[in-house]
């Protein structure tokens, strides 16, 4: 399942939910993606973060990266949420959840996710501070993360 | 064909959506780019590093050769920063 939405989220509810009237799932991976001030850092501190998104392509982008994990591991569950508007530092901003018998698929599975999510959905973050707004940039680091995910065959394993 | 803009790309061109009759011999998301530099300061601005800038033709990401001719809506943006 894919959300995408201003307000916050509950890890606990959510993993309650998808646990919900089920026995079968052995392993459950949550990863948290929080606002970060750099306070003392080359980038500045932070007092506000915005996300824009791409309403529409936003969704697609998210079902079809969620869809590519579902086909590589065995997954019993999945879930992204993502938040867009005006966040501030220790906000949450995007959840992923994954549930699996075995904790490896849920392990990999979540990581793929977030690095997927991170190079391919489209979300742009700007930073508010002191010395005025920016835009942040990408990272070719994030790039060559993703990159990784494709030179491996999880499906056959 | 509606085009739409994000992040910076939209605070350089200073409009987030248009719809625009692209001229017949425009055929690839590059050309688009090298059209739309022409048409004002503020695009020619927005353009300026078109090889920085992405694109998604119909909700899906694009290439610079990729063909434009039955797209209904095309994204430029920059490079994703989510998650």
């Amino acid at each position: 399942m894919i959300r995408v939405q201003e307000d916050d989220f509950d890890v606990g509810a959510e993993i309650a939910a998808l646990q919900s009237g089920r026995t079968d799932i052995g392993a459950i991976v949550t990863f948290t993606g929080t606002v970060r001030d750099q306070t003392g850092q080359e980038t500045g501190s932070v007092t506000e973060m915005t996300l824009e998104h791409y309403p529409g392509m936003t969704e697609t982008e998210l079902a079809r990266i969620e869809q590519e994990a579902l086909a590589r591991w065995p997954l019993q569950a999945s879930l992204i949420v993502h938040r867009v508007g005006t966040l501030k530092p220790g906000d949450n901003i995007v959840l992923v959840v994954t549930a699996s018998a075995h904790r490896d698929a849920a392990f990999d599975a979540a990581r793929f996710l977030m690095d997927y999510l991170k190079t391919s959905a489209p979300f742009w973050k700007r930073e508010s501070g002191p010395s005025g707004d920016k835009w942040v940039e990408a990272k070719t680091a994030d790039d060559k993360t993703a990159a990784r995910w494709r030179e491996r065959n999880d499906a056959t394993e | 064909m509606r085009l739409l803009y994000f992040a910076w790309v939209k605070e350089k061109t200073g409009i987030g959506a248009e719809d625009v009759d692209v001229p017949g011999e425009v055929a690839t998301v590059a050309e688009l780019m090298a059209w739309l530099k022409t048409r004002g300061p503020e695009f020619a601005y927005a353009f300026e590093r078109a090889e920085v800038i992405r694109a998604a033709v119909d909700h899906t990401h694009a290439r610079a050769d990729t063909k434009i001719a039955d797209a209904r809506e095309i994204a430029f943006f920059p490079p994703v920063t989510g998650g």
